[in-house]
C-alpha cells in the first residue's frame, strides 16, 4: 500500500473546490441510501397519531416502544395475532441447520472438485454452476410435489432441505475456487506420506479454510434468511419464515393500518442480516464478488 | 535390531495397507460428491424436465399428464396479464440495469478519488444489499405512500404542489419497483466497479497523465474500456435479479393496481399455486427460463471462447 502518497494527497486535496463537490455528492448519496432505514426507525418509535400529524423525517414527539412490542408479540399476520416472534424463531430454526449442512457439503465437494479431479468432474461442476443461474420458478412445481411425496410439505425440515439443495452449488463454488488456489504439491506430498482422503482434508485444508468458511456461512445465512419464494411456496401457517410473516403482516387488510408496527417488524426482519453485515461486512462483500467472478 | 525393526515396520505396513485402501481411496471422492450429483441431476435438471412436461399437459389444480401440445403456451401468449407482465419485465429490467450501472460507476469513480472515510461511505452504499427484498418493499411502500409518505414530507417542507402517487397509478406503478430495486442493488454495482478500478494497473493511468490527458478523458478512454468484464458480470447478475424479482413486487405493489405492475415471477406463482392453473404456470416458468438462457448462453459462449484465446 502506498499509504504515504495517499496521505499527502489527501492532505493537500481538500483545498480544491472540486474536492468539496465530490464530498458533497458522496454525502448526499449516503443520506439517500440511509433515508429508508432512518424513516423506518423514526416511524417505528412513533404513535399512530404522531405518524398522521408528522411526516417521514419528523422526529417522534414522544418516543414509544408500542410498535415494537406489538410487532413482536401481538400483531396480526393473516388470521393469527401472536406477533412475529414465532416466525422469527422459525427462520432461526431453518437458517442454522441449512447453513451448516450446505457449508459442510460445499467444503467436501469443493475439496473433491479441486484436489481429486476425475474424468467428468469439471463438466459436472459446470452443470452444477449453470443450475444455480436458472430461475427457480422452473423447479417450484416438481419440488412441491416431491416434498409432498416424502411428507416434508409445510415443515421447517422441508424448507431446510430445499435451501440445502439449491444452496449447495454456491457453497461448492466458493470452496472449489478457494481450494484450487492452494498448491497441489501440498496435497501430493501428503498423499506420498500415505495420508488418505479425509486426513488430507482435516489436517491440511481445514486449518487454512477459515476465511472461506466465513464467506460461505455469511453468504448462505443472508441468502436463506432473506428468501421469500421458497418460504411462501413450501411453508404454511405456523412454519412460515420471517419474510413471509412480515409480508402477511403488512398486507393484512383488516383494521387500521399501523405503520409503526409494520416498520418495527420490518427492522426485526432485517436485523440479523444487518448485524452480520456490519460486523463481518468484508466477508459478505467477498461473497458477493465471488458469486460473480466464477472459476 | 530393535531400531531396524521399528524402522521397517512403517515401510511394510502402509504398503500392504495401501493396496487395499487404493480401491477405497479411488471411490471416496466420488462417493463424497455423489449426494450433490444426485441432487443436481434430479432436483435441477430432472425437475426442469418435469416442469417442461407439466407445461405441455392440461394440469390445473392437480398435475395431470395428459399431453395437450402447445395449448398452454398459446393460452399464455393470448393472456393479457402475461403480456403486461412480460412488457413490465422489459421496462423494469432495462431501467433497473441501466440506472444501477450509471449510478454504480459514478459512485465508484467518486469513491476512487482517495476519499477520507471511504470505508464508512462504502458500507452505507452497500448495506441495502444485505436486506431482504420483502423489507425493502415494505419500507418503500411506506415512503411512496401517496398520502403520508414522501409527498406529505415535501408538502410539509414547503413544496405544497408536490404530488407523487406512482404507487397507485397504473401507468406509473412499475417505476416504483425500479426505484426500490435501484436503491437495493446499485451499491453492489458500485462495489464491483470499485474493485475493478482498484485492479487497473496504475502505470497505464500514470502514462496517460504524463501525456497530458485530463481525468475525464482517462476514465472514458482508458479506465472504463478496461472494465469490460465487470460490465458483463454486472449485467448478468442484474438481469438475473430482474428476471427472478418476485419478493419485491409482492411486498411493494402485489402486482397492482390491478395487474399493472405484474412481473412474470408473480404471474407464475399466482397461476401455479393460487389460481389452480398449473399448466399455464409451468408454461410461464419455461418462458422465464428461455429468457435467462437467451442472456446466459451468449455470455458463457463468449467467456469460454475468451478463455481459449488466452
Amino acid at each position: 500500500m502506498t499509504s504515504t502518497t495517499v496521505n499527502t494527497e489527501v492532505m493537500k486535496k481538500p483545498l480544491q473546490p472540486g474536492r468539496w463537490l465530490i464530498y458533497g455528492i458522496l454525502i448526499l448519496f449516503a443520506l439517500i441510501y440511509l433515508m429508508p432505514l432512518i424513516v423506518m426507525l423514526l416511524t417505528s418509535f412513533k404513535t399512530s397519531a404522531d405518524i398522521r400529524s408528522g411526516n417521514l423525517m419528523s422526529l417522534p414527539t414522544e418516543w414509544v416502544f408500542d410498535g415494537w412490542i406489538k410487532a413482536w408479540g401481538s400483531a396480526c399476520t393473516g388470521v393469527n395475532c401472536d406477533g412475529i416472534k414465532g416466525y422469527f424463531w422459525n427462520s432461526m430454526q431453518m437458517v442454522i441447520p441449512a447453513v451448516l449442512i450446505s457449508t459442510m457439503m460445499g467444503a467436501f465437494n469443493g475439496y473433491v472438485l479441486a484436489k481429486w479431479r476425475f474424468r467428468g468432474s469439471d463438466l459436472f461442476f459446470s452443470l452444477m454452476l449453470f443450475g444455480c443461474f436458472i430461475p427457480f420458478q422452473v423447479i417450484l412445481l416438481p419440488m412441491a410435489q416431491s416434498l409432498g411425496y416424502v411428507g416434508l410439505a409445510n415443515t421447517t425440515a422441508g424448507l431446510v432441505t430445499v435451501h440445502v439443495i439449491y444452496g449447495v452449488a454456491f457453497t461448492t463454488m466458493f470452496f472449489r475456487n478457494y481450494y484450487v488456489s492452494i498448491p497441489d504439491e501440498l496435497v501430493k506430498a501428503a498423499k506420498l506420506d500415505g495420508a488418505g482422503f479425509f486426513t488430507i482434508f482435516f489436517r491440511i485444508l481445514l486449518p487454512i479454510s477459515k476465511p472461506i468458511f466465513m464467506v460461505c456461512v455469511i453468504w448462505q445465512f443472508t441468502a436463506i434468511w432473506n428468501d421469500f419464494l421458497f418460504g411462501v411456496v413450501y411453508s404454511a401457517g405456523d412454519t412460515q419464515p420471517m419474510t413471509v410473516a412480515l409480508n402477511n403482516l403488512v398486507n393484512t387488510s383488516t383494521g387500521v393500518k399501523e405503520y409503526n408496527v409494520d416498520m418495527a417488524a420490518a427492522i426485526l426482519a432485517a436485523l440479523p442480516t444487518l448485524l452480520v453485515y456490519f460486523f463481518a461486512g468484508k466477508y459478505f462483500v467477498r461473497g458477493l464478488t465471488a458469486g460473480v467472478v466464477k472459476g | 535390531m530393535s531400531t531396524s525393526h521399528v524402522l521397517s515396520e512403517p515401510v511394510i505396513r502402509p504398503q500392504s495397507k495401501r493396496f487395499s485402501l487404493d480401491g477405497l481411496q479411488k471411490w471416496l471422492p466420488k462417493l463424497v460428491l455423489a449426494p450433490t450429483m444426485l441432487i443436481t441431476i434430479v432436483c435441477i435438471y430432472g425437475y426442469m424436465a418435469w416442469t417442461t412436461l407439466i407445461s405441455f399437459s392440461n394440469s390445473s389444480f392437480l398435475p395431470s399428464y395428459k399431453l395437450v401440445g402447445f395449448k398452454q403456451y398459446i393460452k399464455l401468449l393470448d393472456n393479457d396479464r402475461w403480456l403486461v407482465s412480460s412488457t413490465n419485465l422489459l421496462i423494469f429490467g432495462l431501467l433497473f440495469i441501466a440506472i444501477c450501472l450509471v449510478l454504480g460507476i459514478f459512485l465508484a469513480i467518486l469513491l476512487d478519488q482517495q476519499i477520507q472515510q471511504e470505508g464508512a461511505i462504502r458500507t452505507i452504499f452497500l448495506y441495502p444489499m444485505a436486506i431482504s427484498f420483502i423489507v425493502t418493499g415494505t419500507a418503500w411502500k411506506w415512503i411512496l405512500n401517496p398520502g403520508l409518505g414522501l409527498e406529505k414530507m415535501l408538502n410539509d417542507w414547503g413544496w405544497s404542489s408536490f404530488q407523487f402517487d406512482w404507487l397507485v397509478d397504473p401507468q406509473m406503478s412499475i417505476y416504483t419497483l425500479v426505484i426500490a430495486a435501484v436503491w437495493q442493488s446499485s451499491g453492489f454495482v458500485m462495489a464491483l466497479f470499485l474493485a475493478g478500478l482498484r485492479g487497473i494497473d496504475p502505470a497505464i493511468v500514470k502514462a496517460a497523465q504524463i501525456d497530458g490527458a485530463s481525468k475525464p478523458t482517462i476514465y472514458r478512454r482508458i479506465v472504463l474500456p478496461c472494465l469490460r468484464p465487470v460490465f458483463f458480470s454486472a449485467i448478468i447478475v442484474l438481469s438475473h435479479i430482474a428476471i427472478k424479482s418476485f419478493d419485491l413486487v409482492t411486498a411493494l405493489t402485489s402486482g397492482g393496481p390491478g395487474y399493472s405492475s405484474d412481473l412474470p415471477a408473480l404471474f407464475m406463482y399466482s397461476h401455479a399455486f393460487t389460481r389452480g392453473q398449473m399448466g399455464l404456470g409451468a408454461a410461464s416458468a419455461m418462458m422465464m427460463l428461455a429468457g435467462v438462457l437467451a442472456i446466459l448462453v451468449p455470455y458463457l459462449y463468449s467467456e469460454l471462447r475468451g478463455q481459449r484465446h488466452d
